[in-house]
């Protein structure tokens, strides 16, 4: 093992591919043309671009011509929203969930405030969406359904294609955030067919940040978001970010190989196998079976996020806390909020997430740091030993029971 | 993520003094699981009231981790008395500075050096509201109003973002964020800076006589002291002064609660030194309902 940090928060970004930065390293030297140049050098760099798409539309099982190359999945999801409007100028109702990412919510937001009525679904305990509220909520007036893949934070899987019949039912476009999905599922396009729009981001696959793709099936409406060149057809205006795309590509290709999903798996639930051995009073957020192989949500007992994340960082470690340091409080998690997740275990609750690069003694280092921080940040703490007075009311206690007990 | 200064790291990767203290003189106590952090600081304390040693248990992020470690550190080798006017800028200065947004932890470790001096003197704090959900104004964080309107007080806050930064209210749902508007309005308007100054020097009452003094200390109460009672349905009455020991009385709603009386004494005492004379110490006279001197606990 080398003695580089063990990046344990791949959800968040992943380790540029050599293939994909041996991919993009021409681009530095002789290939760095304006690929919108008539010349041969600008040629050829528009070749690189389009050897790319086809290695996106084959690991997505879509169209070359049905993707538009973007900043990443922010820009990916505020267009689909507004192009999937723009053609619906008759409809006013969303429907989207309580757990997307913020690229979608806040969108959804501004939105609610332009006239449009919002349904967000809810999300049981295990972080599951309910298809029969859908069916309740969707109606002749709803424009767009928009659910993302896989949740970042929990890794829980939704029914992407049940959904997307539902709205195909009452003639609603849909839309789907396949940020997490990518490289870790097998998306297949021609089989969804029920999905209009769905975002892709290169760094979550290996490649490079700053470049990502909008799938927009044919035939459905578009809008682009930037104008100002024909770039993209003229949906995406703006000199293309060639390294992003090329790495995209790149990445694409090394995804469509699934051989590195079963070991990806077996290192997540070797570690945690590994915690839920070495800690007491943890509990697994989220559903198990219905979850990306690379993710695991694991709640604290008795100990904060924040500080365990600070903690592990010191002994190498790097991972994302299920709350967010927002202005002055540790903001909890809104998607373990939306789970019901008591806030007594939201305040310890970290996320891990493995990648195809993470090495199986790496896992047992993490595991080992772990237990050790762990237990020394509850030696420190006030709770959980002692008398057991937990400063809880009884409801809350009664709640933080049941929650923890279904831990293991 | 916050970036925090390499003294805030050390006493949060060593926190000094971490533990339960078997032979504590007074253990003080705040916070709860359900809001995110709590404190729980043990003081040992000799013959003559000098803290001998402290340490702490705690529950939280990386700030109130050092917060903690740093306020027992400073409260080695000192009265109990003179340790009791530490704030939560003293912890925080110790540090080198918290980022603002984690000021609430300094806020939680001086809540907690209260407390034990509250219990080591026999006080009873004022109503708990944080433990009465109706009364707290941010339910997320169950803060209550009191300590929100010290916070502003204490600290100048000039925001509804400073009070989170502070006490954590309105960090969570913001439901409350016009609750805090409200109260930062109020409380400002009666902060001292913003009234009208008839500047009394400090250090001129060397050649005072008994009775300019104490007008020159009435003038202070009047204006500086007896109009925050007032709002709150309280009084307080200059009872007399020898030398530099200045006898008060309070009335009215500050009668019943007696630990308003010691927050009191200290911030009269704070704007008479100021003002007036250097010296001078505040001695309460008022007779509360709770037992002055009842003896400290465990």
């Amino acid at each position: 093992m080398s003695d580089r940090p063990i990046f344990l928060d791949n959800n968040s970004t992943t380790f540029p591919a050599p293939e994909a930065v041996e991919a993009v390293l021409p681009l530095f030297g002789e290939n760095y043309a304006n690929p919108s140049s008539t010349h041969s050098m600008g040629q050829s760099a528009r070749h690189a671009i389009e050897v790319a798409r086809e290695n996106i539309a084959a690991l997505l099982n879509c169209k070359g011509s049905e993707l538009v190359f973007n900043s990443g999945a922010t820009e990916g999801n505020n267009t689909a929203i507004y192009a999937a409007l723009d053609g619906m100028p008759d409809r006013k109702h969303i429907i989207t969930t309580r757990v997307e990412h913020s690229s979608v919510l806040e969108v959804i937001d501004y939105l609610a405030d332009a006239g449009y009525r919002i349904t967000q679904l809810n999300v049981d305990r295990l972080g599951h969406i309910d298809l029969d509220e859908l069916k309740n909520e969707i109606s002749g007036d709803t424009a767009l359904v928009s659910i993302m893949w896989a949740n970042n934070e929990t890794g829980v899987i939704n029914p992407i294609n049940a959904a997307g019949d539902i709205a195909k039912q009452f003639g609603a476009l849909m839309h789907v955030d396949a940020v997490q999905a990518v490289g870790k599922l097998k998306i297949d396009l021609k089989e969804e067919l029920a999905i209009d729009y769905l975002t892709i981001s290169g760094h979550k696959f290996h490649a490079l940040k700053g470049a990502g793709a909008l799938f927009v099936r044919e035939g459905a409406p578009y809008l682009p978001l930037i104008r100002g060149g024909h770039h993209e057809s003229g949906n995406r205006a703006g000199t293309e970010n060639i390294m992003g795309i090329v790495a995209m590509g790149a990445g694409a290709k090394l995804a469509q190989q699934d051989k590195h999903i079963e070991p990806m798996k077996k290192l997540r639930d070797r570690l945690q196998g590994g915690l839920l051995a070495g800690c007491e009073d943890v509990v697994i957020n989220g559903d198990q079976g219905d979850r990306l192989p690379n993710t695991t949500n694991i709640g604290f007992k008795y100990i904060d996020g924040e500080a365990l994340l600070m903690m592990l960082d010191a002994e190498g470690i790097a991972v994302s806390a299920g709350s967010a340091c927002k202005s002055g409080s540790m903001e909890p998690s809104h998607v373990l909020k939306a789970m019901n997740v008591p806030l007594s275990a939201i305040h310890g609750s970290v996320r891990f997430c493995v990648s195809r690069y993470t090495q199986e003694d790496e896992i047992d280092a993490a595991v080992e740091r772990i237990v050790k921080v762990v237990k020394r940040l509850r030696e420190m703490s006030p709770f959980g030993h002692e008398d057991k007075r937990e400063t809880l009311d009884a409801n809350q206690l009664a709640e933080h029971k049941a929650y923890f007990a279904t831990a293991k | 993520m916050l970036t925090y200064s390499e003294k805030v790291k050390d006493h949060f990767i060593n926190p000094r003094n971490v533990g339960v203290m078997g032979d504590a003189s007074v253990v003080g106590e705040v916070g709860s699981m359900s809001t995110g952090q709590a404190l729980k600081l043990y003081l040992r304390l000799n013959a003559d009231e000098v803290i001998e040693a402290a340490t702490f248990q705690v529950f939280g992020s990386p700030g109130a981790i050092a917060a903690s470690s740093a306020l027992t550190e400073m409260l080695k080798g000192k009265h109990i008395d003179d340790a009791a006017r530490i704030t939560s800028k003293d912890i925080s200065e110790h540090l080198g500075g918290l980022p603002e947004e984690k000021m609430h932890t300094c806020t939680m470790s001086m809540e907690a050096l209260e407390a034990a001096y509250a219990r080591y003197r026999g006080i009873e704090l004022e109503i708990e509201a944080d433990e009465d959900e109706e009364l707290n104004i941010c339910r997320c964080f169950s803060v209550s109003e009191q300590k929100i309107e010290r916070a502003i007080r204490d600290n100048n806050l000039a925001s509804v973002e400073d009070i989170t930064h502070f006490t954590k209210a309105g960090g969570g749902c913001t439901s409350c964020h016009p609750d805090l508007k409200q109260i930062l309005q109020r409380v400002r308007a009666d902060l001292p800076e913003n009234k009208p100054k008839q500047e009394v020097k400090a250090g001129a009452t060397g050649n005072m006589s008994n009775l300019e003094k104490m007008k020159a200390i009435q003038e202070v109460l009047d204006r500086e002291v007896r109009p925050g009672l007032a709002m709150d349905g309280g009084d307080m009455e200059l009872v007399d002064v020898v030398d530099n020991k200045v006898y008060v009385q309070l009335h009215g709603h500050c009668n019943s609660c007696a630990s308003s009386s010691t927050t009191m004494k200290f911030f009269v005492e704070d704007r008479l030194k100021e003002m007036v004379d250097p010296e001078i110490q505040v001695i309460d006279t008022t007779e509360h309902s709770d037992e002055l001197h009842a003896p400290p606990m465990r």
